[in-house]
């Protein structure tokens, strides 16, 4: 048995929840990247190097609809601004690291990861924010690439009857009600939520900014409010 | 390299344009302001008070809008089993803090439902 430190090992442990979620997720956009007209090859390397699901089946969307090329790229480019915040948000706690280090786990940021380390940051101090990230991290990447390339052999995804996709916004309310810790953030994601649900069908996804933006900013008044 | 055209009439080669600048944009998305802080000696206050905000508030907007769906009526809109199923998972969460114990709890909840109600 190869010994592993406890954070590194830690992080790969709390990645497995996500799976039952990206395991359906990453087939379904292996099986799409098909449909699209990738080769195989095109559709694994892809979920290696962009590693994020989203962009990629709004990307397979358009390029099955002729889209021309630059509003394929712009559309699944926009997909993805929410990744500036999850950015800025984790950025301090990476401020000790080289700039290659840095560089490298930059990519690794995505949704889930994002959301399960910056919980754990906060909840627990003395967790190695290097190690823990990149076994969350890591583990999902290979999760995401070796279910994509399942999709791409097998050709058939997991049953949608079984609504295991679910699961993935089951993750995020795991994580989300031990962060409410106080009037600002309870509101800012009572807002948050509301608000991302009523612009649900604003294009590019970009209606998670806007609930999320929306969110922040009514949780800084009642912030402001409380401290006067 | 196959040079035949695939379901939308683009060429092998575009499509690999399409992945690989893809693929630069996110990974400068990503990179941004994890770059940036590493460069900055300290966050400003003000920014730090935003950030403290945003895990609460993606976590909400990421959640919210894939267990709630906004029916014709109010009344569909409630009794939506996602709905139930995610109640179930956040009393599950704030009681436990586990995050098997919210999935279960809420996929069993929604399969009891999808059986029961038919």
């Amino acid at each position: 048995m190869i010994d592993i430190h406890p954070d590194l090992r830690a992080g790969i442990r709390d990645s497995v929840p996500f799976y039952l979620g990206i395991v359906p997720f990453a087939m379904i956009t292996g099986i799409a990247a098909i449909e699209a007209g990738l080769s195989p090859v095109q559709a694994v390397v892809m979920s290696v190097i962009v590693f994020a699901g989203a962009s990629q089946i709004a990307a397979f969307e358009l390029l099955s609809n002729s889209a021309p090329l630059l509003v394929v790229i712009g559309t699944a480019v926009v997909v993805n601004l929410r990744m500036l915040m999850y950015s800025a948000s984790i950025a301090p706690h990476f401020t000790r690291y080289s700039r290659r280090v840095r560089a490298a786990l930059a990519h690794l940021l995505v949704d889930q990861v994002y959301a399960m380390s910056i919980a754990e940051f906060s909840r627990d101090d003395s967790r190695d924010r290097l190690r823990y990230y990149a076994g969350l991290g890591l583990a999902s990447w290979v999760v995401w690439s070796v279910g994509t390339a399942a999709g791409v052999l097998v050709g058939t995804g997991v049953p949608p009857e079984l609504e295991l996709s679910f699961a993935i916004p089951l993750v995020f309310i795991a994580l989300l009600v031990p962060s409410l810790k106080d009037p600002p953030t309870i509101v800012a994601a009572i807002v948050s939520g509301a608000g991302a649900l009523l612009a649900a069908g604003v294009p590019f996804n970009l209606g998670l900014f806007v609930g999320t933006v929306s969110g922040i900013a009514i949780g800084l008044a009642v912030e402001a409010w409380g401290n006067r | 390299m196959s040079l035949s055209a695939g379901a939308g009439g683009y060429g092998s080669a575009a499509i690999w344009f399409v992945i690989v600048v893809l693929a630069l944009a996110t990974y400068a998305i990503r990179l941004s302001f994890i770059y940036l802080f590493g460069r900055l000696e300290s966050v400003p206050e003000v920014v730090e008070r935003v950030l403290r905000l945003v895990p609460a508030a993606v976590l909400a907007a990421l959640a919210i809008p894939a267990i709630v769906t906004i029916e014709p009526s109010l009344s569909a809109t409630v009794l939506d089993e996602r709905i139930a199923a995610g109640t179930v998972a956040v009393v599950v969460a704030w009681r436990t803090e586990n995050v098997f114990a919210t999935i279960a709890s809420g996929i069993g909840t929604l399969w009891l439902l999808r059986v029961v109600v038919v």
